[in-house]
């Protein structure tokens, strides 16, 4: 039934999403990031550095800054939708928290949440295992959210 | 590391910039692989499942079919469990507490000069590569 439905509502929205997903796992593929030893040679700023991933940021970075010239002028995308307006530049707990408690673990598998999921198919056990402890932690960050917004108001 | 190591990681790395401008320009989203996957997760992104699916299924699906085109590909994953299960846990939360990874923080925001994007990024990079040196350096459990 789900299927039925999902169906009903593939539109040029989905197409592109797909195409993008495709380009965006293509990309992690050919630029070799789905090597988590590559990945983590690039945090090993002690031992045997691997710039590689500076390529790769470099290279992803580049178009977007036109891009991002271009949907500012436009203010809505193709398909109608508003481009996302600016966030306020806020620096709290949760991003400050969060972001080294991603660090520690991406540097600790090599691995981030978009070549965990390019690399779903290829990572063996190994790359399923992580993927599944990413989603519980992805079910758990709510209640986490919710301990450090209580520990800030008290 | 080879030189031929430096273009195909810009090479990817434009593939991924392109990407990011296709879901922006035609679709007027950012494109975050945490955030994607994450809101189907918690139900938050539920008024967009299925461009979210469809997202996910590209990402999956499509950069196996490039595996014939190389001699070999391999993610060399550690095969510690209790590594792997702790790692995947902090990327989990992390991500979805700092509203954003590599891609929409690093790739987008960064591109647009967005000051949380570059505060997240310096973050993780920091505490990745403490995090390597502390377990591989120092420990030498990874």
């Amino acid at each position: 039934m789900t299927g039925f439905r999902l169906s009903g509502h593939a539109g040029p929205r989905e197409i592109v999403a797909f195409a993008t997903g495709a380009i965006f796992g293509s990309g992690l593929l050919v630029s070799g990031m789905i090597d988590t030893r590559k990945v983590q040679g690039w945090l090993d700023f002690f031992g045997d550095w691997d710039p590689t991933l500076a390529f790769v940021l470099g290279g992803a970075v580049l178009p977007m800054v036109f891009v991002w010239r271009i949907a500012e002028r436009r203010r809505v995308s193709v398909l109608g939708t508003p481009i996302p307006s600016r966030t306020p530049p806020k620096l709290d707990r949760a991003l400050v928290i969060g972001s080294l408690m991603f660090g520690v673990g991406w540097g600790l598998a090599g691995l981030c949440p978009g070549p965990a999921l390019a690399s779903f198919a290829i990572g063996g056990w190994g790359g399923a295992l992580f993927f599944l402890a990413m989603v519980s932690g992805m079910v758990m960050a709510p209640t986490v959210a919710g301990w450090l917004s209580s520990r800030t108001t008290s | 590391m080879i030189p031929q190591d430096w273009i195909w990681g810009t090479v990817g790395g434009l593939m991924i910039g392109a990407a990011a401008g296709l879901y922006l320009l035609v679709n007027g989203r950012i494109l975050g692989a945490s955030g994607i996957l994450g809101g189907l997760v918690d139900g938050t992104g539920r008024d967009s499942m299925v461009e979210r699916l469809a997202f996910l299924f590209g990402t999956l699906a499509v950069p196996p079919l490039l595996v014939p085109l190389y001699d070999k590909v391999d993610t060399r994953i550690t095969s510690n469990p209790v590594v792997i299960i702790a790692a995947g846990l902090l990327v989990g939360i992390g991500t979805r507490l700092a509203n954003g990874c590599t891609s929409g923080h690093g790739v987008c925001g960064i591109s647009r000069l967005a000051p949380r994007g570059i505060a997240a990024t310096a973050l993780y990079l920091f505490a990745g590569a403490v995090s390597v040196l502390l377990f591989r350096q120092i420990l030498g459990v990874i």
